[in-house]
C-alpha cells in the first residue's frame, strides 16, 4: 500500500512538471532562440525531479535472510534392547553452499540385533536449533523418509509409525541386522511423494534430505 | 517535401518519344484497410504533369499513354500521398490501393512516425492487427513465433519468451507503446509482461540498429505500437470473444477509443484471460492454469504540430507451473526424466496451485512533442514501470501462502529525442536518457535473494543519421553510448566466498559478516558503446537490398553478476560471477527482398560474433544434505551465431496462395570448440490459403510446422550416485523433430462481426520441444479447438 501511494506522488508531481513545461512551450515562439532555452529548462527541471527521486531512497543496508526451511542436520539414532547406540549423523551448516556435508557414524551394529530408530531433522543455523521433526510428523501425509540398504549389507528396515492414512512415515523404525557384512544405508526424507508408494524409485515428490553412511555389522 | 518528390520524379523521367502513345489506364482507388473505393483524389503523372480526379466509384481514366513506365502520384485528402510506379505495356487496368487516415495521430504522436521504418537499413518485420486478433488467447511469444528466425524459450506453455536469431533474455529490448519494458527479463522463467491485445501491430527488428530504444539489443528489438486513432469526431470500439477447448477456457478483451476532431482522444482497453489446465494428447498437464487480467487508458491531445500523450497500463498474469517439474536434486531429475509420464497428473481444475508465479507490472507514461521550424520534432517522455514478481513453491504447509521470490523493479526514465530533416535526403536524430532503477528483494520470504537488492543508474546518448544519395540508394549511421552505475547488496554465503577467493580480492566491499553469510557493497561501472552503419538499395523495381552492421555492447544483468545458490526451477546451483565485462557483439545482416506481382520473397543471412558472450554450463556435481546438484556456472567466452531465415509467398491464383518460412541458426563456443547450449532448432512452415473476399471475405489457411532435432548442443549430462546405483542423467539430449498441423477459417459474418474457428495440433500429435525448459517433465499441448468471436462498433 505504501508502495502504491509512493507511486501516485511521483507521478503526479511529474506529469505535472512536464505538463506545465510543455504548455509554456507551445505558448513561445517557436522562432525564437528562447524556445531552445526554455526547453533547456524544462529538460532541467525534468532531471532534477529524476535526480530527487533517485534521492528519496536511503542507503540503509538490507535485511539478512536466514533460510526458513533449511535443514542441517540429520540424526539417525539406532537403540538395542540391550548394547551400545549406533548414531548416523550429517551436518552440511552452508545449506546449498559448496561445503560439503560432514558425515560421521558412531558406533557398529551387532550381527542378529534389533533396534529401535527414531531419525531427527535439525536446523542448527538457528539458535537455538530448530527441530524439523515435529513439522514432519505433522504433515505426515505430505512426508516420508526412505531408507535404503545397499546389496550385500545385511540390514532390514520396517515403518514403525504411519500417517492418518495408514501410510509410512518412517521417522520411527525398526531396524534388523544379520550376519557381518559392510555396506551403506541411505536416509532419504522426501516432501509430497506419491503415496501409498513402492519405495524410494516411484515415489516422485522433492527430495528434502539424501544422506548415506557406510556402516558394517560386526 | 511532397513536392519536391513530384518535382524530382520529373525531373528523372525520360520520356520515349519514338513509341505509339494511344493506351489507355482505367484505374480504381480503394482504401488499403476495407477497400472502401475514394472518390475526389488526385492523381498525377509524374512524367507528364497530368493530372485527373476519381469519381464517386473511384475510378479514374488517363488516356494517351505511351508503352512506357509512369510514376503516378496519388493524393487524397484522408490518406498518405503515394507514389506508385506502372508500366503501361497495352491498355491497362489496375487498383491502387492507399493508406486511409493520414491524420491519424499515430503518425504523430505514438512513435515518431508508426508507419515508417526504425531503422532504415535494417529489414523488419510486422505483425498486423489481424494476426494479433488470431493470437488473442495466447501470448506475444506466441504470435512472434509466427515470424522467421524467431523462436521461443518457454517454461511450459504459457511463459513464453521471445528469441531472436538465436539470442534472448536481456538481449532483447522491447518497446512497449514507446516505453522500454524493465520486467526482469534476466529470468529464463520470466515472459514479457504484456498482453498483446494492447497492441495495434508488432514489430521485429532481428539486430541492434534501432539505436534510439539502446545500445545492449544483441538479439534484437521487439516494438509494439498502439493502434492509430483518427483525427476526427469518432467512438468505437472491439471485443473479442474466444473460448478454447484445450485450458478450457477463454479471453474477454475489449477496446473503447473516443476521437474528437479537435484532437482530443481517450481510449479504454481491458482483457481478462482464464484457462484451467492444459492437456497434452495423453494427459493433463496439472497445475498449469493462467489467469491474466489487464487494463490500459489512453489520454492525449494533437494539434499535428504538438501533442501530448498519457498512457498508463496494469498488468497482472497468474501463472501455474507443472507440478510434476517441482523437483530438488539430481537423484528426482533422474526419477522425472526416466519416467514416460508426469510423475504427478491430477484431475482437471482451474484452480493454481504451487508451484506457481504472481507478476504485476504498472505502466504509466507521458509524452509530449512539439515541431519547431528549423530544428525539427522535438521528444520528451516520462515513464516508471513499477514490476513485482512473486514465485510460490511447494513448500512445508505454514509456508505455502509465502512466496519464495518476491522482487519489486522500479524503473524512471526520462528522454529527449530531436528528430531533424536537415535537408530532403539528410536526417538526423539525436538523443539523450537517463534512468533510475531499484530492486528490492522481500526479506519475509524466507529463502535467500536470488537477485540482490540495488540501484542502478543510466544514462544513455546517440546519434544517427540517413543520407539518400540517390531515391535508390540510402546510406544509414549511428553512434551510442551508454553509462552503466550499479550500486548493489549482496549477501554471500561465507563458504561461497572464500572459496571463489573474493575474500581476498575483494575484501574491501565487505560491510559486515553474519554468521556464516556475508553482507558486500560491490559498485560496478560499465562503458558500453554501440554503432550501426548500413545501407539500402532498391534496383530492378522489385528489389530491396538492405546491408547492415551493429556492433551492441550489453553490461551483465544481476542474475550473472551474483547468482549464487540453488535455482529451483531449474534444479541446479548457478553461480555468476563479480568480474564480467561487457558483452560486444558484430553483427552482419544482408536482406534481399523481391516484392513482385505473383512471387514475393526474403532472404536474410547474418552473422554475429559476440565477445564476452555470457553463457551458463555445468561444471561440477555439488554434494549436500539434499543429495547432489549439478553446479552451472556463467561463463564469459568468444561466440559465434550465423544463420538464414527465408521468407516466400506465392499466388498461385488470385485467391490461393502459398507460404513458405525456413529458420536456421546455428551457434559455437569458439573457446571450447562445441556448440551452445539451447540455440533453436531449424524449422519450416509452409501455409495455404485460400481467400474469398466475395463471400463473406472467407479464408482458409492450412499450416504446417515442422522442426527439425536440434542435432548440435553441448554434452551437459552426469553421473549420479544413486542409494542403489550409478546412473546418467540426460539433461543434454534434445528431443526429436516433430510435424504439427494447423488449420484455421475465419468469415465476416458482418461488417461488424468476424467469426473464427481454428484447430491447433490437428493430430493430436505428442511432441516435446528442446527449448521448453519444461520438457524433461511432460509433452507439449495436444490439439486445441477454438472458436473466436469479433464485434466492431
Amino acid at each position: 500500500m505504501i508502495l502504491v501511494e509512493t507511486f501516485q506522488f511521483n507521478y503526479n508531481s511529474i506529469i505535472k512538471s512536464i505538463t506545465m513545461k510543455l504548455l509554456q512551450l507551445n505558448s513561445i515562439n517557436p522562432f525564437k532562440l528562447k524556445t531552445m532555452k526554455t526547453m533547456k529548462t524544462s529538460t532541467f527541471y525534468a532531471l532534477l525531479t529524476l535526480a530527487m527521486l533517485g534521492c528519496s531512497d536511503d542507503d540503509t543496508t538490507p535485511e539478512i535472510i536466514n533460510e526458513d526451511e533449511l535443514i542441517t542436520t540429520v540424526i539417525l539414532t539406532l537403540t538395542p534392547d540391550s548394547g551400545d547406540q549406533v548414531v548416523l549423523t550429517t551436518i552440511d551448516l552452508d545449506g546449498d553452499g559448496p561445503d560439503e556435508p560432514v558425515t560421521t557414524v558412531v558406533g557398529s551394529f551387532s550381527e542378529n540385533t534389533q533396534y529401535q530408530g527414531a531419525v531427527q531433522f535439525l536446523n542448527e543455523t538457528e539458535d537455538p536449533a530448530e527441530d524439523i521433526t515435529q513439522e514432519v510428523i505433522e504433515e505426515a501425509d505430505e512426508h516420508q523418509v526412505f531408507y535404503t540398504i545397499s546389496d550385500g549389507l545385511n540390514i532390514t528396515t520396517t515403518y514403525v509409525d504411519f500417517d492418518d492414512n495408514d501410510n509410512p512415515l518412517g521417522v520411527q523404525i525398526t531396524l534388523s541386522t544379520g550376519a557381518a557384512s559392510e555396506g551403506s544405508l541411505t536416509v532419504t526424507l522426501r516432501h509430497e511423494p506419491v503415496k501409498p508408494n513402492d519405495g524410494l524409485e516411484s515415489a516422485g515428490g522433492e527430495t528434502d534430505i539424501s544422506t548415506s553412511f557406510d556402516v558394517s555389522i560386526q | 517535401m511532397r513536392l519536391f518528390a513530384l518535382l524530382l520524379l520529373l525531373c528523372c523521367s525520360m520520356q520515349s518519344y519514338s513509341q505509339d502513345c494511344n493506351y489507355t489506364l482505367q484505374g480504381t482507388l480503394q482504401d488499403f484497410h476495407d477497400s472502401s473505393t475514394l472518390a475526389g483524389a488526385t492523381i498525377v503523372v509524374a512524367q507528364t504533369g497530368r493530372a485527373v480526379q476519381t469519381d464517386v466509384e473511384g475510378n479514374f481514366t488517363i488516356s494517351s499513354l505511351c508503352k512506357s513506365t509512369y510514376q503516378l502520384q496519388i493524393s487524397h485528402p484522408y490518406c498518405s500521398t503515394k507514389v506508385f510506379t506502372v508500366h503501361i505495356p497495352a491498355d491497362t487496368i489496375k487498383t491502387f490501393t492507399l493508406e486511409h487516415h493520414l491524420e491519424a495521430l499515430n503518425e504523430i504522436i505514438v512513435n515518431g512516425n508508426s508507419s515508417s521504418r526504425q531503422t532504415k537499413t535494417l529489414f523488419e518485420n510486422t505483425i498486423n492487427q489481424e494476426t494479433i486478433s488470431d493470437f488473442s488467447g495466447a501470448s506475444l511469444g506466441d504470435a512472434l513465433n509466427n515470424i522467421s528466425g524467431v523462436s521461443s524459450l518457454n517454461t511450459g506453455n504459457a511463459v513464453v519468451k521471445p528469441i531472436i536469431n538465436g539470442l534472448h533474455s536481456s538481449r532483447i529490448v522491447l518497446i512497449n507503446n514507446g516505453v522500454r519494458m524493465q520486467d526482469q527479463q534476466w529470468g529464463a522463467e520470466h515472459a514479457p509482461t504484456i498482453d498483446i491485445n494492447t497492441a495495434g501491430s508488432i514489430k521485429v527488428i532481428k539486430g541492434a540498429g534501432a539505436l534510439q530504444y539502446g545500445g545492449n539489443a544483441i538479439g534484437g528489438v521487439i516494438i509494439t505500437q498502439a493502434p492509430k486513432i483518427p483525427l476526427l469526431d469518432s467512438l468505437y470500439g472491439k471485443t473479442t470473444l474466444s473460448g478454447s477447448s484445450n485450458g478450457r477456457g477463454g479471453v474477454v478483451s475489449s477496446r473503447v477509443t473516443k476521437s474528437h476532431e479537435n484532437g482530443w482522444y481517450t481510449s479504454l482497453q481491458g482483457t481478462l484471460k482464464r484457462f484451467g489446465d492444459f492437456q497434452s494428447p495423453n494427459y493433463i498437464l496439472s497445475n498449469t492454469g493462467v489467469f491474466e487480467r489487464t487494463f490500459a487508458y489512453r489520454l492525449g491531445y494533437n494539434r499535428i504540430d504538438y501533442g501530448v500523450d498519457a498512457y498508463y497500463s496494469y498488468f497482472r498474469n497468474e501463472i501455474g507451473i507443472l507440478r510434476a517439474s517441482h523437483i530438488a536434486g539430481a537423484e528426482d531429475q533422474v526419477q522425472a526424466i526416466s519416467s514416460d509420464v508426469p510423475l504427478i497428473i491430477n484431475d482437471f481444475t482451474y484452480a493454481i496451485g504451487n508451484p506457481r508465479q504472481d507478476v504485476a507490472h504498472h505502466l504509466a507514461r507521458i509524452k509530449g512533442f512539439k515541431k519547431i521550424k528549423g530544428l525539427g520534432r522535438v521528444t520528451l517522455q516520462y515513464d516508471f514501470q513499477q514490476n513485482n514478481r512473486l514465485e510460490y513453491d511447494v513448500r512445508r504447509a505454514q509456508q505455502q501462502d509465502k512466496a519464495s521470490v518476491d522482487l519489486n523493479l522500479k524503473t524512471h526514465t526520462l528522454k529527449v529525442d530531436l528528430k531533424s530533416d536537415i535537408s530532403d535526403n539528410l536526417t538526423i536524430s539525436t538523443g539523450v536518457n537517463t534512468d533510475y532503477q531499484t530492486n528490492y528483494a522481500n526479506p519475509n520470504t524466507g529463502v535467500r535473494r536470488l537477485i540482490p537488492d540495488y540501484t542502478k543508474y543510466d544514462f544513455g546518448a546517440y546519434l544517427s543519421g540517413d543520407y539518400s544519395i540517390s531515391s535508390r540508394w540510402l546510406l544509414e549511421a549511428g553512434f551510442r553510448f551508454d553509462y552503466t552505475y550499479m550500486d548493489a547488496f549482496k549477501f554471500y554465503r561465507k563458504s561461497f566466498w572464500e572459496s571463489r577467493g573474493y575474500d581476498t580480492q575483494f575484501a574491501d566491499l565487505v560491510v559486515q559478516e553474519y554468521g556464516n553469510q556475508v553482507l558486500t557493497n560491490p559498485k560496478l561501472r560499465f562503458k558500453n558503446p554501440s554503432f550501426t552503419l548500413g545501407s539500402t538499395y532498391n534496383f530492378a523495381d522489385t528489389y530491396t537490398l538492405f546491408a547492415n552492421y551493429s556492433m551492441a555492447s550489453r553490461a551483465p544483468n544481476a542474475s550473472e553478476l551474483f547468482s549464487e545458490g540453488l535455482h529451483h526451477s531449474a534444479s541446479r546451483m548457478e553461480l555468476g560471477d563479480l568480474q564480467f565485462d561487457s558483452e560486444i557483439a558484430h553483427k552482419v545482416s544482408v536482406t534481399l527482398q523481391q516484392k513482385g506481382e505473383r512471387f514475393d520473397f526474403t532472404i536474410m543471412p547474418y552473422s554475429n560474433s559476440i565477445d564476452n558472450f555470457i553463457l551458463i554450463e555445468p561444471t561440477g556435481i555439488q554434494q549436500t544434505i539434499r543429495g547432489n546438484f549439478q553446479v552451472w556456472e556463467y561463463r564469459q567466452t568468444q561466440a559465434q551465431i550465423f544463420g538464414i531465415d527465408v521468407d516466400a509467398t506465392i499466388s498461385v491464383f488470385d485467391n490461393l496462395s502459398f507460404n513458405h518460412q525456413f529458420s536456421l541458426v546455428k551457434g559455437y563456443d569458439l573457446l571450447k570448440n562445441q556448440a551452445l547450449i539451447n540455440m533453436p532448432a531449424s524449422s519450416t512452415q509452409n501455409s495455404l490459403v485460400y481467400t474469398h473476399p466475395k463471400f463473406y471475405n472467407l479464408k482458409i489457411r492450412l499450416l504446417s510446422n515442422f522442426v527439425f532435432a536440434q542435432n548440435e548442443y553441448p554434452n551437459t549430462n552426469f553421473e549420479v550416485v544413486l542409494p542403489q546405483s550409478i546412473q546418467t542423467v540426460d539433461i543434454s539430449t534434445p528431443p526429436d523433430a516433430y510435424h504439427l498441423l494447423n488449420f484455421n477459417t475465419s468469415v465476416d459474418v458482418s461488417s461488424s462481426l468476424h467469426l473464427g474457428v481454428s484447430v491447433n495440433n490437428v493430430f493430436n500429435t505428442p511432441y516435446r520441444n528442446y527449448l521448453n525448459r519444461l520438457r524433461y517433465y511432460a509433452d507439449d499441448l495436444g490439439r486445441n479447438i477454438s472458436i473466436q468471436l469479433q464485434f466492431n462498433y
